[in-house]
C-alpha cells in the first residue's frame, strides 16, 4: 500500500536532512544546510497534513516495518501506528519545528556551528516523529532517548561554556534515571504480556490487571503505569525530576523553544495518553500522576516570580504549564492535556522565540533587570509575546484559557485521591501564572529602559561586529519576526478548536476512558460553544485570579516598580527558599553526586586496593612467600644441616625398624 | 562440505605470522602490508562461516575431525554452532583492526609485534571452535603466551608487574580447570570429547567442584568481581593493541567457557548455585559502576567499564530463560565492537599527548572534531543508547532478568544511570569545555587510517543497534538447544 511508504518518509525526510546537512555541511555551506533541512522538514509536514485527511476519513494504520529482533518468543518490530493522537502529534512538532528552523537563520546567523545546529534540529524531529508514530515500546524507546541524546547535544551546542555542558550531562543524568524506571515498566509489560505491541499489550490488559506481580508483590498494572510515569516524569520535568530543565536554557533559544517546550518535554504527556488503556485500570496510579502534576504546577510558577534572566522565568513558566497536563493526565482527561500540549505548543514556542529575539537586540543579555522599555523598540516582538502572554495567563479568547479551564475543571471532577489537592494548586497557580506573565511582559518592554546603564558596565559583546551602536536595540530581521507571527496565530486561535477537539471525537478510539471516570463527558454537556464558553468564565474564580495576578504585576512593575525589591526585602527567608529553588540543586549535588563519589572512591580504595589487592591478591603473594620461607629452611646448602637430618632421619627409620610388631 | 574452513581460520594467521616473523622489523614497510594482508585473508576466510551457516540446525556445523594423540584418545575436533561462531568473526574482524591501529605508532619491534597478534587471533579461533578438552585446553593457555608478550613488551612503564598479574591470575584458575578436565576424561571412560561429557551423568557433589572449578578459571577470564583486579592494571599497561584484544576478545573466552562447559556438562550445579553467581553479577555491575566514576585513569575507567558490562553477560547466562542467554551473547558481541573503539579512542589520544589522566585534557572537541564525534558516539554506545549495540544486549538481558525477578532486574537497570554517568561525565572533562593547556591546543584531528578503524568500528555499532535480527537469528537454534539440555537434571 502506498500510505505505508507516506509514513515512512514523514521521519525519513527530516533524518535525510540532518545527515546531509551533518556529514557534509561543508560541501553544501550554510544556505545548502538550511535549505535541506528546512525542505526535509517542510516535506514531512506536507505528509502529516496529508495523513491527517486521510485519518479523517477513517484511513487508520498498525503494522510493522521491519522485525528488529526476535527472541524467547518476543517479537519486536519497528512499526507504526497512525491514528489521530499520533496525527495531532505529528502536525504540532513538524510544524513548531518548521517555524524554528526558519527562525534559526536569523537566530544562529552569525555561529561557527550553523550547520551542525540545522543537523541536529532536524535530527530532533526525526527522533521525535519516531516516537509519536511507534505502535511498540521498543521503538518507543528509541525515539524517547534518541530525543535525549538531541537534547544533550543542543543543550551543550555551545561546547566551551563550563555552564553549558554542565547542564546538558545533567540534563542527560536526571533523565536517566526517569528512564531507569520507564525500563522497568516496559520489561514488566514484556514479561507479563510476552508482547510489547501497543494493539497486543492493550488487549491482554484486564489480564494485566487482575496480576500481583509475583516477587513484589504490587498490583501489576499499578506497578507497570508508576514505572511508565517516572519515565514520563524525567522527560516531561515533573517534580523532583524538573531539576534539568530550568538549565537546559544554556542551550541557544531556538532549540529551547522546539525541545524544551513544544515538543520532546510533552512526550511524556503523549505517552500516558497513549497508554491510556493502561493508566485507566489504576486508579492508584492515577492519583499518583495527579499529585505530581499539582506540585509540579504550582510549586514551579512560583519560582518563575523570582527569576530574573527571561529565558529562566518561560522555562519555569513551562514546568508548570507540564504540571497542568500532568494533572489533566491523572484526572483521566487525555484529550484535555493533549489540546493543551498543543496550545502550549504554539503560545509557548511564542514567548521561548520572543525571549530570543530579545536576546538577540540585546546582543546576548537575557537579565531583564537591564532590559525594559523594548516596545517601542521592537513592535513586532513586543506584540507576540503580549498576545502569547495573555495566553499563557490563561485568559479568554486567547488558545490557552480553552485549555487551561477545560484542565481546571476536568480536575474539578477528578474523584481520584490527591484530586482536590491537585484542585486547590490549579486555581492558585493561575493567579501566579497571571503574575509572572505579565510581570515577565511589563519588566522586559514597560517601564524605564536600563538598557542602557546595562551597556556601560558590561561592554564584552562589541566584539563579533555588531556595528558601533550596538547597544541600540532593534526589531529582529524576517526570518525571526515570521515564525512569530505564524506561531502567534495558532497561539490565540487554536483554543477555538476545543468543540472539536474536546467533545468531538477527534481523538476516535485512541484515548481510552474508564467508566468511572467520565468527566470529560460532564464537561462536553456543560459545553455550549466556544462564546458560551468565554462568556461564562467571566463569572468563574479562575477569570479573576488571572486578572488579579496581571492586575498585580502591572502594579508592581508599572504604578509602582520601586515595590517588588521592598517586597522581596520583607518576605526574608521565603524569597531565599524561591530563589534557591527550593535547594534541589544543593540537595542534588550534595547528596547524589557526592554522595556517588564517594561510594566509588570508597569501594575502589577500600575495596579494590585494600581489601581485594591488599589482603587477597598480595596477601595469598605473601602467604606463598611465608611458605616458601619455610621450605627454604630444609634448602639452606649448609652441608652440616644435611647431615644431621640425615642422621635424624636414620635413626627415626631404625627406631620404628626395630619397635615393628 | 567445507570443513576445511576452521582450520583456516586457526592457521592462516599463526601460519601467516612466520613471514612476518621472517622479514624482521628492519623492511617496516613489507611487515606492515603483510600483517595487514594475513590478518584481512584471516577474516574473509571466516566469512563462509556466516553465509553458509545453517541457522535451523542446532547442533554443531563445519565440523573436523582427526586423531592427535590417539593413546589418550584426544582428537583434533573442531566445530561451530550459533553460540561459538561470531566470535570467529568478531575476533578477526579485531585482528584487521588491531593490525590498523599498530600501523605507525609501534616503532620498536614491529614485526614481532604485529606477529604475536596474529598468532594471538588464531589462537582464540581455535578456542571458539576446539570441541576436544585437551585442544581447548591447549590453545586457552597458549593464548596467555602472547597477550603476556604484548603486555610486558610494548606496554608501559609498569609492564612487569602488570603482566605477571595477568600471567599468575588467570593461570592459577586454568590449573583448577584441567584438574577437571582430567576428572571428565576418567568419568567419560577415556573421552575428551566436550560433546561427550554434554551427555555424561554426573552426581550432584562432583557436579558442584567441577562447576567451582570452572568458574575459578572462567571467572578470572571474564573477569567478575572480585578477581577482577588484574584487568585495569593490565589494560592500563597494555599496548593500545593489546588492550583492544583484551577488551574485545579475550573477556569473551571466560563467558564462552560458561555457556560451553559450565551450563552443559554441570546444569544442576549451575542451577544450584545460579543465585551466587547472579548476585556476583549485580555486585560486578553496580560496585563497579560506583568504581569507574571516580577513575582518574581514561583506560582504567574503561576497564571498569569493561567489567561492569561483562557483569550482564554473566547475569544473562545464569537466568536461563532465552532472552536473556541470547541477551548476553548479543551484550558480549557488542562489548567487543564498543570496548574496541573506547580503547582506541583512548589510543588516539595517547598516541598525541602520551597520557592517559582525564585531568590532562579538556575541550578536545575544539582541535579533534572529527575524532570528538566519533567518541561522543561511542560513549553513547557504551552508555547503551537505543540504535548503537550496546543497548541491544542491555536491554534483552534486562527483560530477561525482569521476568526471572524484579528486583535483579531492578539492581541491573541501575547501569542505565551508571553507565551513562561514568561514561558521559569522563566526555565532558576531555572532549568539551574550553581548550585546557597548549598539549591539547596543539592536537592534530584523526586522519584516514584512524578515520577508517573507527568508522569501521561505528558502522558495526550503528548497524547491530538498528537491526540485531541476524546476530540473534543465528544463535536461536543452539540456544534454544542449550536452554533444553540444562533443564534436564545429570543427576
Amino acid at each position: 500500500m502506498g500510505m505505508k511508504n507516506l509514513y515512512l518518509l514523514v521521519p525519513l525526510a527530516p533524518l535525510a536532512g540532518a545527515i546531509l546537512a551533518g556529514f557534509f555541511g561543508k560541501v553544501i555551506g550554510r544556505t545548502g544546510a538550511h535549505l535541506v533541512t528546512i525542505l526535509g522538514v517542510a516535506i514531512s509536514f506536507a505528509l502529516s497534513v496529508l495523513i491527517y485527511q486521510d485519518v479523517q476519513a477513517g484511513h487508520l494504520f498498525n503494522g510493522a516495518v521491519y522485525t528488529w529482533m526476535e527472541s524467547g518468543g518476543l517479537k519486536l518490530q519497528v512499526g507504526f501506528l497512525i491514528d489521530p493522537l499520533t496525527v495531532t502529534m505529528m502536525l504540532v512538532v513538524n510544524f513548531v519545528s518548521l517555524m524554528v528552523h526558519v527562525y534559526t537563520i536569523g537566530y544562529m546567523a552569525e555561529d561557527p556551528g550553523y550547520q551542525r545546529f540545522f543537523s541536529y534540529i532536524s535530527l530532533f524531529t526525526f527522533s521525535m516523529l519516531m516516537l509519536v508514530m511507534s505502535n511498540n515500546f521498543v521503538q518507543l524507546f528509541f525515539g524517547w532517548e534518541a530525543v535525549g541524546l538531541v537534547s544533550y547535544l543542543l543543550i551543550g551546542f555551545w561546547y566551551t561554556r563550563p555552564t553549558a555542558i554542565y547542564a546538558n550531562l545533567k540534563a542527560f543524568l536526571v533523565n536517566r534515571v526517569g528512564d531507569f524506571g520507564f525500563l522497568l515498566g516496559i520489561g514488566l509489560i514484556a514479561a507479563y504480556a510476552g508482547s510489547l505491541d501497543y494493539a497486543e499489550v492493550f488487549a491482554k490488559r484486564e489480564q494485566l490487571a487482575a496480576i500481583t506481580e509475583l516477587v513484589t508483590g504490587w498490583p501489576l498494572i499499578t506497578a507497570i503505569c508508576i514505572c511508565l510515569f517516572i519515565g514520563a516524569m524525567g522527560k516531561s520535568a515533573q517534580f523532583p525530576l524538573h531539576v534539568w530543565l530550568p538549565d537546559s536554557m544554556e542551550g541557544p533559544t531556538p532549540i529551547s523553544a522546539l525541545i524544551h517546550a513544544a515538543t520532546m518535554v510533552t512526550a511524556g504527556i503523549f505517552m500516558v495518553s497513549r497508554m491510556s488503556p493502561l493508566f485507566e485500570l489504576s486508579d492508584t496510579a492515577l492519583s499518583f500522576v495527579i499529585v505530581i502534576g499539582a506540585i509540579t504546577t504550582l510549586f514551579m510558577a512560583l519560582i518563575a516570580i523570582v527569576q530574573t534572566d527571561i529565558k529562566r522565568v518561560v522555562a519555569y513558566s513551562t514546568l508548570s504549564q507540564l504540571g497542568y497536563m500532568t494533572m489533566a493526565l491523572g484526572a483521566s482527561a487525555y484529550s484535555v492535556a493533549i489540546f493543551h500540549l498543543m496550545t502550549h505548543a504554539f503560545f509557548k514556542a511564542v514567548l521561548f522565540l520572543g525571549a530570543g529575539s530579545v536576546i538577540i537586540a540585546m546582543h546576548h543579555e537575557q537579565d531583564m533587570r537591564r532590559m525594559g522599555g523594548l516596545r517601542k523598540y521592537m513592535p513586532v516582538t513586543y506584540l507576540t509575546m503580549f498576545i502569547a502572554a495573555i495566553a499563557n495567563a490563561g485568559l479568554p479568547p486567547f488558545a490557552g484559557f480553552f485549555s487551561k479551564d477545560s484542565i481546571i475543571e476536568a480536575v474539578h471532577f477528578a474523584q481520584v485521591p490527591g484530586a482536590g489537592f491537585a484542585y486547590f494548586c490549579a486555581l492558585a497557580a493561575v493567579f501566579v501564572g497571571g503574575l509572572y506573565s505579565f510581570r515577565l511582559i511589563f519588566f522586559t518592554f514597560h517601564g524605564k529602559e536600563r538598557f542602557r546603564e546595562a551597556a556601560h558596565d558590561a561592554h564584552g559583546h562589541d566584539a563579533h561586529g555588531h556595528g558601533h551602536h550596538a547597544a541600540e536595540p532593534h526589531e529582529s530581521p524576517k526570518v525571526v519576526t515570521v515564525p512569530l507571527i505564524l506561531l502567534s496565530i495558532p497561539a490565540i486561535a487554536s483554543g477555538w478548536l476545543i468543540g472539536t477537539v474536546l467533545y468531538g471525537k477527534w481523538f476516535g478510539d485512541a484515548i481510552y476512558i474508564a467508566e468511572s471516570h467520565k468527566g470529560v463527558e460532564k464537561m462536553a454537556e456543560e459545553f455550549h460553544g466556544v462564546a458560551g464558553m468565554v462568556m461564562h468564565s467571566v463569572t468563574t474564580l479562575p477569570f479573576w485570579l488571572a486578572i488579579s495576578g496581571a492586575a498585580t504585576a502591572w502594579f508592581l512593575y508599572i504604578v509602582r516598580p520601586d515595590l517588588p525589591a521592598v517586597i522581596k526585602k520583607k518576605s526574608g527567608v521565603l524569597a531565599t527558599i524561591l530563589e534557591e529553588k527550593y535547594g534541589f540543586d544543593r540537595f542534588n549535588e550534595w547528596f547524589f553526586a557526592g554522595g556517588a563519589r564517594l561510594i566509588g572512591r570508597g569501594l575502589w580504595k577500600g575495596g579494590d586496593q585494600a581489601l581485594i589487592d591488599g589482603v587477597m591478591v598480595n596477601g595469598s603473594a605473601s602467604v606463598v612467600g611465608w611458605i616458601s620461607g619455610l621450605v627454604r629452611l630444609f634448602q639452606s646448602g649448609r652441608i652440616y644441616q644435611y647431615a644431621f637430618g640425615m642422621i635424624f632421619g636414620v635413626f627415626a627409620l631404625l627406631t620404628l625398624w626395630f619397635n615393628r610388631a | 562440505m567445507n570443513s576445511q574452513l576452521l582450520s583456516l581460520a586457526i592457521w592462516v594467521p599463526i601460519l601467516g605470522a612466520v613471514p612476518v616473523f621472517w622479514i624482521g622489523s628492519e623492511r617496516r614497510t613489507l611487515v606492515r602490508w603483510l600483517s595487514l594482508a594475513v590478518a584481512v585473508a584471516g577474516f574473509l576466510v571466516t566469512l563462509p562461516l556466516y553465509s553458509g551457516f545453517d541457522v535451523t540446525q542446532a547442533g554443531m556445523q563445519f565440523v573436523e575431525q582427526a586423531p592427535w594423540i590417539t593413546r589418550f584418545n584426544v582428537q583434533y575436533l573442531l566445530g561451530v554452532d550459533g553460540i561459538s561462531m561470531p566470535f570467529i568473526l568478531l575476533n578477526s574482524l579485531v585482528t584487521v583492526l588491531v593490525v590498523l591501529a599498530g600501523w605507525e605508532v609501534i616503532e620498536d619491534k614491529q614485526a614481532q609485534y604485529m606477529g604475536a597478534f596474529l598468532i594471538m587471533s588464531g589462537l582464540m579461533n581455535g578456542i571458539f571452535s576446539a570441541l576436544d578438552g585437551v585442544l581447548f585446553y591447549v590453545f586457552f593457555e597458549a593464548s596467555l603466551i602472547p597477550m603476556y608478550i604484548i603486555i610486558g613488551a610494548w606496554g608501559g612503564p609498569n609492564r612487569v608487574y602488570a603482566a605477571f598479574k595477568f600471567f599468575l591470575y588467570t593461570l592459577l584458575g586454568s590449573l583448577l580447570m584441567l584438574v577437571a578436565l582430567i576428572w571428565l576424561f576418567l568419568e567419560s571412560n577415556g573421552s575428551f570429547n566436550i560433546l561427550d561429557w554434554h551427555q555424561l551423568r554426573i552426581g550432584i557433589a562432583p557436579q558442584i567442584l567441577i562447576f567451582i572449578a570452572f568458574l575459578v578459571s572462567f571467572a578470572v577470564k571474564v573477569p567478575m568481581w572480585p578477581v577482577h583486579t588484574w584487568l585495569p592494571d593490565a589494560h592500563v599497561e597494555a599496548p593500545t593493541g593489546g588492550s583492544v584484544v583484551l577488551a574485545a576478545i579475550a573477556l569473551k573466552l571466560g563467558a564462552y567457557g560458561f555457556v560451553r562447559f559450565s551450563l552443559p556438562i554441570v546444569p544442576d550445579a549451575s542451577h544450584q548455585l545460579a543465585p551466587f553467581i547472579i548476585a556476583l553479577s549485580l555486585i560486578g555491575v553496580i560496585y563497579i559502576g560506583f568504581v569507574a566514576l571516580v577513575q582518574t585513569d581514561m583506560k582504567k575507567l574503561i576497564a571498569y567499564s569493561s567489567i561492569s558490562h561483562m557483569g550482564f553477560v554473566t547475569l544473562g547466562f545464569f537466568i536461563f530463560n532465552q532472552i536473556g542467554v541470547e541477551g548476553a551473547l548479543v551484550q558480549m558481541i557488542s562489548h567487543g565492537f564498543v570496548s574496541a573503539a573506547m580503547f582506541l579512542c583512548v589510543g588516539v589520544m595517547y598516541d598525541r599527548m602520551h597520557s592517559r589522566m582525564i585531568a590532562d585534557y579538556g575541550g578536545v572537541v575544539n582541535t579533534m572534531p572529527k575524532f570528538a564525534a566519533l567518541f561522543v558516539f561511542f560513549a553513547m554506545a557504551n552508555s547503551g543508547l537505543p540504535a548503537t549495540s550496546g543497548f541491544v544486549g542491555e536491554f534483552m538481558v534486562i527483560l530477561g532478568a525482569i521476568k526471572f525477578n524484579f528486583w535483579v532486574g531492578f539492581a541491573a537497570a541501575t547501569t542505565l544511570i551508571l553507565g551513562a554517568a561514568y561514561t558521559l561525565w569522563m566526555v565532558k572533562r576531555v572532549v568539551f569545555g574550553e581548550v585546557a593547556n597548549d598539549h591539547v591546543a596543539k592536537l592534530t584531528d584523526i586522519g584516514g587510517r584512524e578515520l577508517l578503524i573507527l568508522g569501521l568500528l561505528a558502522v558495526c555499532v550503528l548497524a547491530m543497534g538498528l537491526y540485531p535480527f541476524p546476530f540473534t537469528e543465528v544463535m536461536h537454534a543452539s540456544v534454544d538447544n542449550l536452554l533444553k539440555h540444562v533443564a534436564v537434571s545429570k543427576l
